[in-house]
């Protein structure tokens, strides 16, 4: 009834197309090993403990480190998250608990997926404007602001699925046993969701501890140990892209180190939070 | 399992299923309860004004730049600072294009990588290839831009380039460069949406039945076709949702972009050539912009990319919305 | 390979000693139960020694069964007693589950259908299947949905597509219908009447066998009622091989009943027989409903 050409063409294609999919797992595996393995091989060169302690020197001197950077990224991440997750994280549970219809909440959803969407580097210029402008001058608060901003959205759409994956008949068996709805949310609701929001947040600080682009003008950079929130920081992604770009060998090599650290740091924080969320009672998954 | 827990929720959190006078009482007696509702709504009401703090900054930071150039800056190609001559042509151009060839090459590679993950791969292989696709979502931009800086852009100049050069040819590889160019942005800001494009197809991929891959291979369909009739057609807004999420990540990417791209401001069909983006040249000139309109000019560029972005989320958003109702209707 | 070899090979010795019997009872029996039966019925399907397992959990015992030629076959039994499993094996469609095994064969009119030369592929365009929830393609019309079969084998003409749109519609009790609305998606219909689209999906292609996995148990009575109504009428062509788990289904429906348990085939023999007779205590506890 039908060809065998034609059968001998489908399994053809078929055997083709199953081939280019799988192909195309390797050929994403090749810039990626690549990637890891200059990062490594490269920033193993200076990643000595001098690299962690002491202040970068000026082209010519050896024995430079990033210990400022390290410092000043650390900073960073705290401020960031005194800005970013108090927000997200009650805007996450008002958007579960209490916006299931409501035109308010789903205009916040809305907007909340497309500030998720603004570039880096504008919500960079928003605290620069905001910030460094009216204080005359670059600050680690700014870089903080910056990415707690950019943590907001992050952080508010994560809680509110989670918080959603909840079951209905926890909640009830709370109320059952007349526990205000405001206390159930926050002993029982939200303590159940507690690890997969941990997650959600160590992940989003992994992700803007990566970023760059708003803190160019914001935090600036810093050749000396940050003394306070109120003046120009070093953080290692900035100090990695100076190095980068400056014309000196010497500079560059640490620029691989500083990307190594870099990598290291936002790796580990990504694979522990992911084990914290496999082993804790989370709901996901 | 979601969506059956979202039913149950949405049945239940703000109306629970309890008598109308319990829940009442619940609702307006309680002071706790009124307390927490506005504390946690005034933090989702900060959003918002964040959202609208986003908008107001950049508009009034741009406001030099308006009155001097007005709409002529959205159509001039000339960029010279010392003269005050601002065009944001250049740059829309570099973006577009970068994007543009990034989408070109992450796409195909993505689809097939999820549906390989989703559908083709043996059990043992499905984990490492997802755990690459984390890593690679977890790698920081600057990153990226050192591994394309030293790694790529030689290899580009090296073999890559001069290969386009000979098998396209044409108005768009024509000479060699030294390997910062539209191209090479392109191709790391495809690495770097790769992970974007497979997460979000991933799901969309998992959430068809079954049942449709099984009745499918009981018509004797093969393993591609049953893909083609039960996952990709069903699947296509979702998809499409990806792919422009993948793009909108590719338009505001700055730093690895900002370290391959070359950065000279003009317009070429050639993409071999050194161009700009609109993210990189605010990231290269914001700090050493002198005078009001170069500082306002490099804002409205940042405005404008928030438009760009904004407009293609909404954009996303509907036609996944508009092709999802038809499907629903359909 | 060599592993699956062995298995085979000692699945058929186990087969020799065990069918004999088996393939004698159902002998005697046949003339007994239906009028228009005859000794010497064709074997249509048959399952030798049938081994199937998940991970390391096996699902079905050294199953062996002959199903004849245009004959209802029910398969009944408790949930989880490896019924679904046996009927997936009938057209290799176990082997989507990848950590599915199997040994023991399955012969399609003496040829193995698991012929290492054989694609699965060519085995399910001659038994098909239709499953537990009606499941038409959501983004195909009731005509597109009828001939995905045929547009898959690459048949193109406008006029076959048509005859065999109207043909399969006819034999599956859905073109009355349906015949003005050809054009509207296959989830636009109710439920009866999307199960049996997708059984006219299935008749489309070269078919010979039907397995049907609980064709009935997401349908309404009146629904359930129809496709009962087609059973009986499609075995005038083809061999169906139901499972269900409503017993007064498969005593109205079916000429051969088999009865499973915890992956092992317990009775297998004319339907009357198994319902009013059953030859084996526990098939009798399952029936007059002492468990499950």
């Amino acid at each position: 009834m039908f060809g065998i050409n034609y059968q001998t063409r489908r399994s053809f294609t078929n055997k083709l197309m199953v081939f280019l999919c799988g192909l195309a797992a390797v050929i994403a595996f090749i810039p990626l090993m690549s990637l890891l393995i200059y990062v490594v091989s490269q920033g193993f060169q200076q990643f000595r403990p001098a690299f962690f302690v002491n202040l970068p020197e000026p082209v010519g001197v050896p024995g430079g480190g990033m210990a400022n950077a390290i410092l000043g990224t650390l900073t960073l991440m705290v401020i960031a998250s005194v800005v970013g997750l108090p927000v997200g994280i009650f805007a996450g549970v008002y958007l579960a608990e209490f916006g299931k219809k409501s035109k308010f909440a789903w205009t916040v959803r809305f907007v909340a997926d497309v500030l998720s969407g603004v570039p880096s580097i504008v919500t960079g210029i928003v605290a620069y404007t905001v910030i460094v402008k009216p204080m005359g001058n670059f600050s680690a608060l700014a870089g903080g602001c910056a990415l707690g901003f950019m943590m907001i959205p992050i952080v508010t759409r994560t809680t509110e699925e989670l918080v959603k994956l909840i079951p209905h008949s926890l909640r009830e068996a709370s109320w059952a046993l007349g526990i205000p709805e405001w206390k159930t949310i926050l002993s029982i609701v939200i303590r159940t969701a507690k690890n997969g929001i941990l997650t959600g947040v160590l992940l989003s600080i992994a992700r803007v501890a990566g970023e760059t682009a708003p803190l160019l003008f914001t935090s600036f950079n810093n050749q000396f140990w940050p003394r306070s929130i109120n003046e120009p920081t070093a953080s290692l992604t900035v100090q990695v892209y100076t190095y980068a770009i400056s014309p000196f060998d010497d500079w560059r090599q640490q620029a691989w180190t500083g990307a190594l650290v870099l990598l290291l740091i936002v790796l580990a924080v990504n694979v522990f939070a992911k084990m914290f969320f496999k082993t804790g009672r989370g709901v996901l998954r | 399992m979601n969506a059956l827990n979202e039913q149950e929720v949405d049945g239940g959190a703000v109306k629970p299923a309890l008598p109308f006078f319990l829940f009442g009482k619940f609702k307006e007696v309680g002071f706790g309860d009124k307390l927490f509702r506005g504390i946690t709504g005034f933090f989702a009401f900060l959003i918002l004004v964040l959202a609208l703090m986003t908008f107001l900054a950049l508009w009034v930071n741009s406001g030099p730049c308006f009155k001097a150039i007005g709409w002529k800056f959205l159509i001039s190609s000339e960029w010279d600072p010392i003269q005050q001559k601002f065009g944001a042509v250049p740059f829309v151009y570099g973006t577009l294009v970068s994007s543009f060839l990034a989408l070109l090459i992450a796409t195909p590679l993505g689809l097939g990588i999820s549906l390989f993950l989703t559908e083709l791969a043996p059990l043992n292989l499905r984990t490492p290839v997802a755990f690459i696709v984390d890593i690679l979502a977890a790698i920081p931009s600057v990153v990226y831009g050192l591994w394309g800086m030293f790694v790529l852009a030689p290899i580009m100049q090296a073999y890559v380039d001069p290969v386009m050069v000979k098998v396209i040819g044409g108005p768009f590889f024509v000479t060699t460069s030294i390997g910062l160019s539209f191209f090479t942005a392109g191709v790391i800001l495809s690495i770097m949406i790769l992970p974007t494009i497979i997460v979000i197809s991933r799901e969309v991929f998992e959430a068809v039945p079954n049942v449709y891959r099984e009745s499918a291979k009981a018509l004797g369909a093969t393993d591609w076709e049953t893909i083609q009739l039960s996952v990709l057609k069903p699947s296509k807004p979702g998809v499409v949702g990806a792919v422009m999420l993948g793009l909108g990540r590719a338009l505001g990417e700055t730093m690895a972009v900002t370290m391959v791209i070359g950065n000279m401001a003009q317009v070429t069909p050639n993409l071999l050539a050194p161009g700009h983006s609109m993210a990189s040249v605010i990231a290269n000139e914001f700090t050493e912009a002198t005078g009001d309109v170069y500082l306002a000019a490099l804002s409205e560029i940042g405005l404008l990319l928030m438009v760009i972005t904004l407009v293609l989320n909404i954009a996303a958003h509907l036609l996944v919305w508009f092709t999802t109702r038809n499907y629903g209707r359909a | 390979m060599i592993d699956e070899l062995m298995q085979k090979e000692k699945a058929q010795k186990v087969k020799m000693e065990t069918t004999k019997p088996v393939g004698e009872s159902v002998k005697l029996v046949v003339p007994h139960t239906e009028v228009e039966m005859s000794a010497v019925q064709k074997v249509k399907v048959k399952a030798e020694g049938v081994c199937a397992w998940f991970g390391d959990k096996q699902a079905l015992f050294d199953v062996n069964m002959n199903v004849n030629q245009k004959e209802v076959t029910a398969i009944i039994g408790p949930s989880g007693c490896g019924k679904s499993t046996l009927i997936r094996c009938f057209n290799r469609m176990h082997e989507t589950v990848p950590t599915a095994r199997f040994a023991g064969d399955i012969m399609l009119e003496d040829k193995s259908i698991f012929d290492p030369k054989l694609d699965p592929v060519v085995v399910r365009r001659r038994i098909g299947m239709v499953f537990q929830k009606p499941t038409p393609f959501p983004t195909l019309s009731i005509y597109e949905n009828v001939i995905v079969g045929l547009k898959l084998n690459g048949v193109r003409d406008k006029k076959v597509l048509d005859q065999a749109v109207e043909s399969s519609l006819r034999k599956a009790a859905l073109w009355e219908e349906v015949k003005d609305s050809l054009n509207k998606p296959g989830a636009a219909l109710s439920g009866g009447q999307q199960q049996r689209l997708c059984i006219a999906r299935a008749l489309a292609v070269e078919l010979e066998v039907l397995l049907m996995d609980e064709p009935c148990s997401a349908l309404d009575p009146i629904s359930t009622s129809k496709v009962e109504e087609l059973i009986h009428e499609l075995r005038q062509n083809y061999t169906i091989i139901i499972v269900t788990h409503n017993m007064q289904q498969a005593a109205r429906v079916s000429q051969k009943t088999a009865f499973m348990l915890n992956g092992k085939l317990i009775e297998y023999d004319a339907t009357e027989k198994v319902f009013t007779n059953p030859s084996n205590k526990l098939t009798e506890d399952y029936i007059t409903g002492r468990f499950g």
